[in-house]
């Protein structure tokens, strides 16, 4: 067991761990934040993807240790009270879920998307980029249109800040 | 249509809570003072259990217990059933092989649960589950069909010799030997329908608990049907009686048919709860997903079709044979017989079929129900049978098909099957148009010079789904009814609660439900609350599967509704002073016709749950129930055509185009419709291109992790083009017909259709990976 500190959607956090608990079992099981998904065992389906440091990781493959001292953010903590952060708005206006299991990691790994790509994102280039996300549901085409979508609104409300 | 009602593409009301990470799964919830379990699982396709040592596990830290398959059995649980009575041609019933929960005495597939672990924690379960000793003695394996059925074949079930579950027919066979005498032509295919696994993305998981006091058990589960789950659970497992049983499904993340089931683990989990006397919680993880959910597909057939000099069909003639794995799963038994073969005549006037079906036990995952269910298999089977046909007469596919189409409805087909309505010329000429088929031959002679080979491929598929009238279900072996309930309360401030047996595990119910209410009333769907997927807050339900929540549970809803209309009426003429007659209900008002006297739809129910001024006789409050039962199947339909070009140097695949052309009846909510499809094409998509079930000779799965089994990845699959052709259903007042499986069951013939045509022959089999198409190519 040991302590460690990191911060959690912008509050200090402290918790003990087993050496070998994951990113994923410290967020789900101690914090309570349960809508970062386990959909597999082998780091293929990305159901939970969260960005560590702004950058989108799959809490699955990280050990809770290892994220010590960094700044984590989960599917919530991206909106900003009742308003929608731009890709969860895209996703709900175009229909890129269904049952919603796959959607929080789905939408941390877009928005790591865009910010990679910017304004230059086509749908290619995103289908591309989502190989390491599984949905079951959707046949991805609303997922890429919603990804296109707010990757637009994404650049509006950059541009209004 | 109200900007919320039928027809609106309104976006869902669920999506708030599942794009914030606030759905709430089973592996989210807690209980108090809840334990986890861990299953230790046959490592071996076929065995005798020889012993079981728990000593080293029990003094581990946090073990509460090791419970075995024996003490199952002594606690007289009931062995899982196939509830779905087959009988063979020769008269006999079909063989069920016993399965208990956990094996106590013989495991016939790897995955097999023989004992289960109980901890404070779940690492402190998984770690014990390591320290527990169980000496297997190896018997001979069978693991697929043919090897099943070889004389002398190792033997799985005393009960079932020759490993045979029931050796089926249906059609006319003296009819179908006659079409074939008089046949100018007859066309002839063999092929197998690879295994697939359903693969929901949220794992199985379920948690029991028990309260002495009462007596009563509550089970959360990831089940599409909690009544049905309740009713089996307690029926046929002797878990509890169902008043002291709750079972909660709540948001569950993907079924595919593979959640319709229950389990070996949600029994475990109840019958522990109790022994133990904590919860107990067990969540899958994804390997045991792949070894212990029920799988789909695996069939091999032969058929033949005749033709006459007109090229109009004559006859068809299948044997099938469906490998259903080491134990017959609950509905297993209906799927490669009244869900495939009924379906054989597809969109063709066909006038004499005779299929014959056997299956087979062998040490894998038991096979049951996978999205489209039989219907994708006779899909397959059928549509390249077409496609082969064409070829081989040198005519067009497209117009092969159109000369064959049914286009006088109803149509009694010979394989039990009356197709209400469609058009089935109207779907194909959609998506010829949409992929311009006309412009093909110039496309593929272009890519030619290019060094590409270019393919299109069509598939007509058509399904029963609405399942389904409870007395013809019944007539042909259902040990359930399929009818289906739905409960509206509105409340004294208008408010209104709709309570559906149906459940929705990303189908959308709580929005495209909320339209129909919506659309009758006239009240934004934000005043209506979809309740579903708990055994005590619904009184019944069958549960959603088989497309069918709209055509019957929406059919339910519009049922209950009428009452409640009726009866408001009823109080709004009462109070209004007028005749019940002259009342008509517009955007939330009950108005006189012909005069500005109206009365809101809250102060009807507020009028009906005071009392204070009712009709004389009338019962105080507004809520109504009903339960529907179809009167037939419906039969959805349409036209997929996909555009496909070939890399001769790497046999790699990639799509031009694929455009659907479906008829789905009436749509409500043409946005979620279209998800339908789409997710129902990648599935089919994936079952063309990527997705195979292996085992190797020794029952051993090689493919039982993402790792090794090939999901459809965004990369994988086109943007999607669809239109909708529709013919209102006759069969239920929304004209609805269904949606959630034409996707799946449509499409893998339309892809290999299009490979065939691009590599100029017809050998290849799913999944057509680069290296069979390669091998197709360069022999």
């Amino acid at each position: 067991m040991s302590t460690i500190k990191l911060t959690v959607n912008g509050k200090a956090v402290s918790a003990d761990v087993e050496d070998r608990t994951l990113l994923v079992h410290l967020l789900r099981e101690t914090l309570n934040l349960t809508g970062t998904h386990v959909g597999c065992d082998t780091s293929q389906c990305g159901a939970c993807v969260v960005h560590i440091d702004g950058k989108a990781v799959k809490s699955c493959t990280v050990l809770a240790g290892q994220a010590a001292g960094s700044n984590v953010t989960t599917i919530e903590g991206i909106s900003k009270g009742d308003e929608l952060h731009p890709m969860q708005a895209a996703f709900r206006d175009n229909h890129g879920l269904q049952c919603g299991y796959c959607t929080p990691g789905m939408i941390m790994s877009a928005i790591d998307i865009v910010h990679r790509y910017g304004g230059k994102l086509d749908e290619e280039t995103v289908r591309h980029e989502l190989e390491g996300n599984i949905c079951r549901c959707t046949g991805y085409h609303n997922i890429v249109k919603s990804v296109l979508d707010a990757a637009g609104r994404m650049k509006v409300s950059q541009a209004a800040e | 249509m109200g900007v919320e009602g039928i027809g609106a593409s309104v976006v869902r009301k669920e999506d708030r809570r599942f794009t914030t990470g606030k759905g709430r799964y089973v592996d989210d919830i807690k209980l108090q003072g809840m334990t986890h379990a861990h299953f230790i699982r046959s490592p071996h396709a076929h065995a005798k259990v020889k012993g079981i040592d728990s000593s080293a596990a029990m003094k581990m830290p946090g073990v509460v217990g090791v419970l075995t398959g024996q003490q199952i059995v002594d606690d007289k649980v009931g062995n899982l059933i196939c509830g779905w009575a087959i009988t063979s041609k020769d008269g006999s019933p079909m063989k069920m092989g016993a399965w208990p929960a956990m094996a106590p005495e013989t495991v016939r597939f790897v995955g097999q649960a023989v004992a289960v672990v109980i901890a404070e924690t779940k690492n402190q379960a998984k770690d014990a589950a390591e320290a527990v000793v169980v000496t297997y003695e190896e018997l001979p394996v069978v693991a697929d069909i043919r090897s099943a059925i070889k004389p002398g074949a190792p033997q799985l079930h005393p009960e079932a010799p020759g490993n045979v579950i029931y050796d089926w027919a249906i059609g006319d066979e003296s009819a179908v030997k006659d079409a074939f005498g008089k046949a100018a032509n007859v066309v002839t295919l063999e092929l197998t329908n690879n295994r697939l696994v359903p693969n929901a993305m949220e794992p199985r998981a379920a948690i029991a608990e028990y309260e002495e006091a009462e007596e009563h058990y509550t089970l959360y589960t990831t089940s599409q049907n909690p009544h049905v789950a309740r009713l089996v659970l307690s029926a046929f497992y002797n878990i509890a009686p169902e008043h002291k049983l709750r079972v909660i499904a709540p948001d569950v993340g993907g079924g595919f048919g593979s959640k319709i089931y229950i389990y070996p683990e949600e029994m475990v989990a109840l019958w522990a709860s109790k022994k133990v006397g904590r919860p107990v919680k067990w969540t899958g993880d994804r390997t045991e997903a792949f070894l212990t959910d029920a799988h789909g597909r695996d069939h091999i057939s032969k058929a033949e079709m005749a033709f006459d000099k007109d090229n109009k069909i004559l006859g068809l003639r299948v044997k099938t044979h469906a490998n259903l794995g080491a134990y017959m799963s609950l509905f297993s038994s209906s799927v490669p017989t009244y869900l495939y073969a009924t379906l054989l005549s597809g969109q063709y006037n066909i006038p004499a079929i005779y299929a014959e079906v056997m299956t087979v036990y062998t040490n894998t995952t038991p096979v049951d129900a996978y999205r489209g269910a039989g219907r994708p298999e006779a899909s397959y089977l059928v549509e390249r049978l077409m496609e082969t046909a064409a070829r081989q007469l040198k005519v067009d596919p497209a117009e092969l098909r159109r000369k064959n189409f049914i286009t006088q409805f109803p149509h009694q087909t010979p394989v039990i099957m009356a197709y209400d309505i469609g058009d089935f010329g109207a779907s194909l000429d959609a998506s010829m148009k949409a992929i311009d088929y006309a412009g093909f031959p110039a496309r593929k002679a272009k890519a030619k010079a290019e060094g590409k080979l270019r393919g299109i491929g069509v598939s007509c598929y058509i399904e029963a789904c609405g399942i389904a009238p409870s007395k013809a279900v019944g007539s042909l072996g259902a040990g359930v009814g399929l009818w289906e309930s739905a409960e509206i309360r509105v409340n004294p401030v208008g408010t209104i609660e709709v309570l559906t047996g149906s459940h929705s595990h990303g189908q959308g119910h709580e929005t495209t439900f909320a339209q129909l209410i919506s659309e009758r009333l006239g009240v934004p769907i934000s005043q209506v609350q979809i309740v579903h997927g708990d055994t005590d807050k619904v009184q019944f339900g069958m549960g959603t599967y088989g497309s069918r929540s709209l055509a019957v549970g929406g059919t339910a809803i519009i049922k209950a509704m009428e009452k409640v209309e009726a009866k408001a009426k009823k109080i709004a003429a009462h109070q209004l002073e007028a005749s019940e007659n002259d009342i008509v209900i517009e955007n939330g008002e009950f108005k006189v016709t012909g005069t500005d006297k109206s009365i809101a739809l809250p102060m009807v129910a507020l009028a009906a749950y005071t009392a204070h001024n009712l009709p004389d006789g009338m019962e105080p409050g507004l809520k109504e129930t009903a339960f529907y039962d179809p009167t037939n199947f419906t039969f959805p339909a349409g036209t997929y055509i996909c555009e496909i070009e070939v890399d001769p140097a790497t046999g790699k695949t990639s799509f031009v185009d694929f455009v659907a052309a479906d008829d789905f009846g009436r749509l409500i909510n043409p946005m979620i419709v279209e998800g339908q499809v789409h997710g129902g094409l990648a599935q089919g998509i994936g079952q063309a291109l990527l997705e195979h079930a292996i085992y190797d000779a020794n029952g051993q799965p090689i493919t039982a992790s993402f790792m090794d089994y090939t999901m459809p990845r965004a990369d994988d699959l086109p943007s999607f083009k669809l239109s909708h052709t529709p013919t209102l259903c006759p069969g239920n007042p929304l004209g609805v017909k269904g949606c959630g499986e034409a996707g799946a069951i449509g499409s893998s013939a339309a892809v290999i259709n299009a490979i065939t045509d691009a590599i100029g022959h017809n050998k290849l089999e799913m999944p057509a990976t680069p290296d069979r198409v390669w091998h197709a190519i360069h022999g």
